[in-house]
């Protein structure tokens, strides 16, 4: 009876399971690891590429918040247009390059098709009444990783202070002093700007009540 | 009586028509003397000066002019880009200019706590300079008591 408990298997599960422990009898070792190692290339890359198929902008704008609020701030700014053609689209700047920031990121995302469900910012002026707490989101986001997004095209290291304007210089320099990420300064530059009254009351017009 | 009609308004054509040639020769339009009917090449687009050091005014009350770039400073109901350097909460920091106090009174001269909607569009009267030369030539000159001359 103990060394042979598979006749007392007669449930479905059980019986596969049964069939999964045993070795097999029937194929050789050989024909399992390659038939695994192909299925293997199968599954990741299938994986990968069904990762990727959701990585790109166009998957982003299929949705209508994405495509008639931020895209179509976005495309008014340098990232989108500018003299050398140099484009950034969506998960260049919201997607992380490195493979296991991104897998969690991704995650993360089940979170917004949650909220593409329950239509929480499914118009405009929904957008609107959440647009600060998104933007908190994000701007948090940057300041914790150092705004490793920016720093995949922008690098304090490989910037030329001697070719930059009197400001840009200026601010530069102190921010690198103190130790002052991307994002510290940069918020607003890819889609319009929440109510900053919150963050900063003297560069809003009226009086906080 | 004819013939006398016929000589009034062959001397009125020949004055309309001496007197259009005065017009065409005389008086060049600002778009050239390209023909009415011609299209005109579009000027050469301008570029804002990048950066630069504050610019001298030249009258008295002249708002100061932006020696910078500007492209892409929003000035909305949820933000202004320029305070965010220029305010007096942040002009320290930032190296800028700060917004004179004039900014903060309303119409009947109350003193406000933050700026005045009434100058809160900074680029009503503030504006970013580009290399152009005057499309008419004139004379004028700064107030010796700005220009220091």
């Amino acid at each position: 009876m103990s060394n042979d408990n598979t006749s007392e298997c007669s449930n479905f599960v059980c019986r596969i399971w049964q069939a999964f422990r045993r070795p097999s009898v029937r194929y050789s070792l050989g024909v399992l690891l390659a038939v695994g190692f192909v299925a293997g290339i199968i599954f990741w890359g299938g994986f990968n590429t069904a990762m990727e198929m959701t990585n790109n902008e166009e998957f982003c704008i299929s949705c209508h918040e994405m495509q008639d609020n931020v895209f179509e701030e976005y495309k008014e700014t340098i990232h989108y247009s500018n003299r050398t053609g140099v484009r950034a689209t969506c998960p260049d700047c919201h997607v992380p390059k490195e493979w296991h920031h991104k897998v969690v990121r991704k995650i993360q995302a089940t979170n917004e098709l949650f909220h593409k469900a329950m239509g929480t910012i499914d118009t405009r002026e929904k957008f609107l009444e959440h647009r600060l707490e998104l933007a908190k989101n994000v701007w948090r986001a940057m300041k914790k990783t150092d705004s490793r997004e920016c720093r995949n095209c922008h690098n304090f290291e490989s910037m030329d202070f001697a070719r930059q304007g009197r400001r840009a210089v200026a601010q530069h320099s102190e921010a690198l002093d103190a130790g002052k990420t991307c994002i510290d300064c940069h918020k607003g530059i890819a889609h319009e700007l929440p109510d900053m009254r919150e963050l900063d009351p003297t560069m809003v017009v009226g009086v906080a009540e | 009586m004819i013939r006398k009609l016929t000589m009034v308004l062959a001397v009125l054509l020949a004055a309309a028509g001496s007197t259009a040639t005065v017009f065409a020769e005389g008086v060049v339009s600002l778009r050239g003397p390209t023909d009415l009917v011609e299209p005109d090449s579009a000027p050469e687009l301008k570029h804002f000066a990048k950066d630069g050091v504050p610019i001298p005014r030249d009258y008295v009350q002249q708002p100061p002019l932006i020696p910078h770039q500007i492209e892409g400073y929003r000035i909305d109901v949820n933000s202004n880009k320029c305070l965010s350097c220029h305010s007096w909460a942040n002009y320290r920091e930032a190296g800028a200019t700060k917004i004179s106090q004039t900014h903060f009174e309303d119409r009947d001269a109350h003193v406000l706590a933050n700026i005045s909607a009434r100058r809160y569009f900074c680029t009503q009267c503030h504006v970013p300079q580009v290399n152009a030369q005057p499309l008419v030539e004139n004379t004028f000159r700064p107030i010796t008591a700005i220009s220091g001359q």
